[in-house]
C-alpha cells in the first residue's frame, strides 16, 4: 500500500471528475461519492501511516519523468516520509469530518453538487501538495489549492462580500506565490533540480553558496507567508470567513493554511543552513502570532475570532520552525561537523506537532461555530449567550477545543504548545512574547466560550429558535473532540517512541518532560481563562471599563491595526492610480499612435488607388484600345469577298516569280500594286458617294 | 511547242482575269473552265514534245476534264443555292463572311 500512496490524492480527484461529469444532477449521490472517496483516502492514509511506523520512518520515493529538457528535468513523483504520512492523516480526517458535517450544514443549498466537487478538488490539491517529491510539483498543487480556496471562499458569490473575499484571498496569496516561484527559480538555477532530496543533498554538501540558500529560503518562505496568512499578508484570512463555515474549517484548520507551515517544515534544510533566513522566519512568525492574538481579543464575530486565532497559531508554528533553524545554524557554526551531539531543539517537532493538533481542535472550533451559527443565524457573539442549555454536544465539544487550544493539561494542545514554549525558552524575547500570546489565546477563546454558551441570552428571539444540530453535524464534532483530546498523546514525553522520534528533521529528537515549563505554561493559560471568567462570566471586571482605560490599544485591536485601511491606501489606491495613468497612456499615446498609423495607411492607400486607376489601369486599357484600333484597321481586309482574296494570292504569286527573276523589279511591282490599290480605293469611294446620292432600289 | 505554251498561258491569264473580275457566279465558273483547259493544253503539249512515248499527259488531261465536270456540277449546285437564298448570283453581294 505504501507504493500505491500516489492513489491517495487521486481518490478525491476521481470524485471530482465523477461529480462534475456524471452526477451533477443527483445531488445526494454527489455528496456520498465525495465522502466515500475521502474515506477511502483516509483508510489508505492510515495504512500508509502504519506501514511507515513499521519501517521506522524510512522514507520512500517513487518518481517518473514528466518533462525532460536539456537543462531541466521535471518529474512527477511521491515522497513518503513520516511528515507526509502524518499530514495525509490530518488532511483526510479533517476533510472527511467537514464533508460529513456539510451534509447537515449545507442542506437545501442550491449548488450542493458543485460544493462537493469543490471540496473534492480541494482535498485532491492538498493531498497532492503533501505527497509531492519536488518543488515543481508542490508549486502546481500549491496553485491548485489557491484556486480551489478562491472557489470555496467565494462559494456564495451572490454576496458581494463573499466574492470580494475570494478575490482578496486569491490575489493576496498570489503576491506570496510570486516570491515562491522566484525562490524556486533560484534553486533551479543554482542546484539544477527541483527534487527535494537532490537539492537538500547539494545544500548540506555545500555545493550551493550559503548566501544563495538563504536568499532562496527567504523567497520560498514568501509563498508560505501568503498561504499561511503570515504578517504582512495575513489580511485575506479573516475576510475569507465569508465562505461557508465548513469551508473555513477545512481551509483554515487543516489544509490551505497548513500548506505554508508544511512547506517550511519540508524545506527546513534550506532554512537550517542559514541563521539569517531562519531568523526572518521566526520573527515573521512571532509578529504574526502577536498581532493576530491582539486582534482576536476584541472581535465580536465568532468566526473572525477563530480566524485571528488561526493566524496566531500558524504564527506560532512558523516561529517554532524558524527558531529550530536558528538553533540549528548556531549549533553548526559553533561545533562544526559533529554538532548534532550539542544540538537539542524541539522546534521542528513542536511546529509539526502543533500543526497536527491545531488542525483537529481548530477544525472542531470552526465546525462548532458553524453549528452555533446554524442554530442562531448570526455571527455576532453579542447576540448569543446561554446556548449551552440548548446545544449540549456543540457546547461541550467547543469547550474541549477551547481548553485544548489554550493548552490545558492533558489535552492535545497542551503537549504541542508546551513544546513551542520549550523551543522559545532559549531566546528570552521570544519566550516572553510566546507566553504572552498563550495568555491572550486562553483569554480570547474563553471570552468567546463564555459569551456564546453561558450567561443569559442577550437575544431572546434567537435563543428561542436555537436547537441542537442534526447528527451529521454533531458526529464530526465528537470525532474531532476525541482527537483534540488524544491526538496530542502521541507526543507524550515519557514514551520511548513518540511523535518526536517519528517526525524529525535532522536527528530524532528525544523529548524529555520539563516540569517547570509545563507548570509555567499551565499557569499562564489558567490565568488567561481566569481573567475571561472574571470579565465575561462573573462580570466582576467590566470589559467596557478596561476598553475605555486603554482606549488607543482597544481601537487598534478592534480595527485590526488598520491593516486593511493601510493596504487600501498603499496598495489598492496606488495600483488603481498606476492603472489610471497607464490607461491614460494607453488611450492617448498608444491609441493615438495606432490611429495615426491607421490614418497614414488610409491616405497612402488613397494615393496608391490613384496610381492604380490612372497608371496601371490606364496601361491595361491602353493596350486594349491599341488592340481594338488595330483590329478596326485590320478587319477591313476581311471583306468576305473571295475574289479579293484570290486576287491577293495571285498578286503574291506573281510577286514571288518577279522577285526570283529580278529582285530589283520587285519594288516596282509592289509600287505598281499599291498604285492600283489606291486607284481602286478611290473609285470605290466615288462609287459609294454615288450610291448615297441615288437611293438603292431593293428587289 | 512554244505556240502551245503561249496559247495556254494566254488562256490561263484570261481565266484568271475572268475569275477575278466577273460578278456573275456562272461567269466565274466558266473562267475556271478556261484555266483548267489551259492546264490541259500544257499537259498534252508536254506529253507530245517531251515524252512522246507515254500517254501519261493525255490521260491526265482526261482526268482533269472528268474532275472539271464534277466540279462544274458542284459549282452549279452552289450557284443554284445562292440564287435561292439571295435571289441573285452577283458575288459582290454575297459577303456574309465579311468581318
Amino acid at each position: 500500500m505504501l507504493e500505491k500512496a500516489f492513489l491517495i490524492p487521486l481518490y478525491p480527484l476521481f470524485a471530482f471528475v465523477v461529480i462534475v461529469f456524471f452526477t451533477r444532477w443527483k445531488e445526494r449521490l454527489s455528496s456520498y461519492i465525495s465522502i466515500a472517496m475521502v474515506t477511502v483516502g483516509l483508510v489508505h492514509s492510515l495504512v500508509v501511516l502504519i506501514q511507515m511506523i513499521a519501517r521506522h520512518g524510512m522514507p520512500l520515493e517513487l518518481s517518473r519523468t514528466f518533462i525532460d529538457l536539456p537543462e531541466i528535468h521535471l518529474e512527477l513523483g511521491i515522497w513518503i516520509d513520516p511528515l507526509t504520512a502524518v499530514m495525509l492523516m490530518v488532511v483526510t480526517i479533517v476533510s472527511g469530518c467537514v464533508q460529513v458535517y456539510s451534509l447537515g450544514y449545507m442542506h437545501n443549498d442550491p449548488r450542493w453538487s458543485r460544493y462537493y466537487s469543490y471540496l473534492s478538488l480541494f482535498t485532491f490539491s492538498m493531498l497532492g501538495l503533501v505527497v509531492a517529491n519536488n518543488f515543481f510539483m508542490i508549486f502546481i498543487f500549491w496553485e491548485l489549492v489557491g484556486l480551489t480556496s478562491y472557489l470555496l471562499i467565494g462559494f456564495w458569490f451572490e454576496k458581494k462580500s463573499a466574492s470580494d473575499a475570494g478575490k482578496k484571498a486569491f490575489i493576496t496569496t498570489r503576491i506570496g506565490d510570486l516570491g515562491f516561484i522566484v525562490g524556486l527559480l533560484i534553486l533551479m538555477a543554482y542546484a539544477g533540480t527541483f527534487n527535494y532530496q537532490e537539492i537538500f543533498a547539494k545544500v548540506t554538501g555545500g555545493e550551493v553558496d550559503a548566501g544563495i540558500v538563504a536568499l532562496a529560503g527567504i523567497f520560498v518562505f514568501c509563498g508560505a507567508v501568503g498561504k499561511s496568512a503570515q504578517f504582512p499578508l495575513h489580511v485575506w484570512l479573516p475576510d475569507a470567513m465569508e465562505g461557508p463555515t465548513p469551508v473555513s474549517a477545512l481551509i483554515h484548520a487543516a489544509t490551505m493554511v497548513a500548506a505554508g507551515v508544511y512547506l517550511v517544515a519540508r524545506a527546513m534544510t534550506l532554512f537550517a543552513g542559514s541563521e539569517v533566513s531562519s531568523m526572518v522566519v521566526a520573527i515573521i512568525g512571532l509578529t504574526t502570532s502577536l498581532l493576530a492574538a491582539t486582534m482576536a481579543l476584541t472581535q465580536n464575530d465568532i468566526k473572525r475570532v477563530l480566524a485571528y486565532s488561526t493566524v496566531s497559531q500558524l504564527g506560532y508554528m512558523v516561529m517554532a520552525l524558524g527558531l529550530y533553524g536558528v538553533d540549528f545554524a548556531r549549533a553548526m557554526a559553533h561545533h562544526g561537523a559533529n554538532f548534532a551531539e550539542h544540538f537539542h531543539s524541539p522546534g521542528f517537532y513542536a511546529g509539526t506537532f502543533h500543526l497536527m493538533t491545531h488542525a483537529f481542535f481548530k477544525a472542531l472550533l470552526f465546525l462548532g461555530a458553524g453549528s452555533v451559527i446554524h442554530a442562531v443565524h448570526t455571527n455576532d457573539i453579542r447576540d448569543m449567550g446561554g446556548l449551552a442549555r440548548k446545544m449540549g454536544i456543540t457546547s461541550i465539544t467547543f469547550f474541549i477545543a477551547s481548553l485544548s487550544i489554550s493548552g490545558i493539561f492533558p489535552l492535545s494542545g497542551f503537549w504541542s504548545k508546551d513544546e513551542i514554549v520549550a523551543t522559545s525558552a532559549g531566546h528570552p524575547l521570544f519566550f516572553v512574547l510566546t507566553l504572552l500570546i498563550a495568555f491572550m489565546t486562553a483569554f480570547y477563546m474563553f471570552r468567546l466560550c463564555f459569551m456564546t454558551f453561558t450567561g443569559q441570552p442577550r437575544d431572546q428571539e434567537r435563543f428561542d429558535h436555537a436547537h441542537e444540530s442534526p447528527h451529521s453535524m454533531t458526529v464530526p464534532l465528537m470525532v474531532l473532540a476525541f482527537l483534540s483530546i488524544f491526538a496530542g498523546w502521541t507526543g507524550l514525553p515519557w514514551l520511548k517512541h513518540n511523535f518526536a522520534t517519528f517526525v524529525y528533521h535532522h536527528e530524532p529528537y528525544h523529548a524529555h518532560a520539563n516540569y517547570l515549563l509545563m507548570l509555567v505554561s499551565t499557569v499562564v493559560a489558567l490565568s488567561g481563562i481566569g481573567l475571561a471568567y472574571l470579565m465575561y462570566y462573573r462580570g466582576a471586571i467590566s470589559p467596557a471599563a478596561i476598553g475605555e482605560r486603554v482606549r488607543l490599544l482597544y481601537r487598534l485591536s478592534f480595527n485590526k491595526f488598520y491593516f486593511d485601511e493601510i493596504y487600501e491606501v498603499i496598495v489598492v489606491k496606488a495600483t488603481l492610480g498606476l492603472a489610471a495613468v497607464l490607461w491614460w497612456f494607453d488611450a492617448r499615446i498608444i491609441d493615438g499612435l495606432v490611429n495615426l498609423a491607421g490614418w497614414f495607411t488610409v491616405k497612402w492607400a488613397d494615393a496608391k488607388q490613384l496610381f492604380d486607376t490612372y497608371v496601371v489601369d490606364g496601361a491595361v486599357n491602353g493596350i486594349g484600345y491599341v488592340c481594338l484600333a488595330g483590329a478596326w484597321i485590320l478587319r477591313l481586309v476581311q471583306s468576305g469577298s473571295v475574289q479579293l482574296y484570290t486576287l491577293v494570292v495571285i498578286a503574291a504569286a506573281i510577286g514571288i516569280v518577279i522577285y526570283r527573276v529580278t529582285p530589283g523589279g520587285f519594288l516596282y511591282y509592289l509600287a505598281g500594286l499599291l498604285l492600283v490599290a489606291l486607284a481602286r480605293l478611290l473609285t470605290k469611294m466615288l462609287a459609294s458617294d454615288r450610291v448615297k446620292a441615288e437611293p438603292k432600289i431593293e428587289g | 511547242m512554244y505556240q502551245y505554251l503561249a496559247l495556254a498561258a494566254i488562256l490561263f491569264a484570261i481565266g484568271v482575269f475572268g475569275v477575278l473580275t466577273r460578278r456573275n457566279a456562272i461567269g466565274i465558273l466558266m473562267s475556271l473552265e478556261l484555266m483548267f483547259n489551259a492546264a490541259n493544253i500544257n499537259l498534252v503539249a508536254f506529253n507530245k514534245f517531251i515524252t512522246p512515248d507515254g500517254l501519261t499527259g493525255q490521260i491526265f488531261a482526261i482526268f482533269v476534264v472528268v474532275v472539271a465536270a464534277a466540279e462544274a456540277v458542284v459549282g452549279l449546285a452552289i450557284v443554284l443555292l445562292l440564287y435561292r437564298n439571295w435571289k441573285g448570283i452577283d458575288v459582290d453581294h454575297i459577303n456574309i463572311m465579311k468581318w
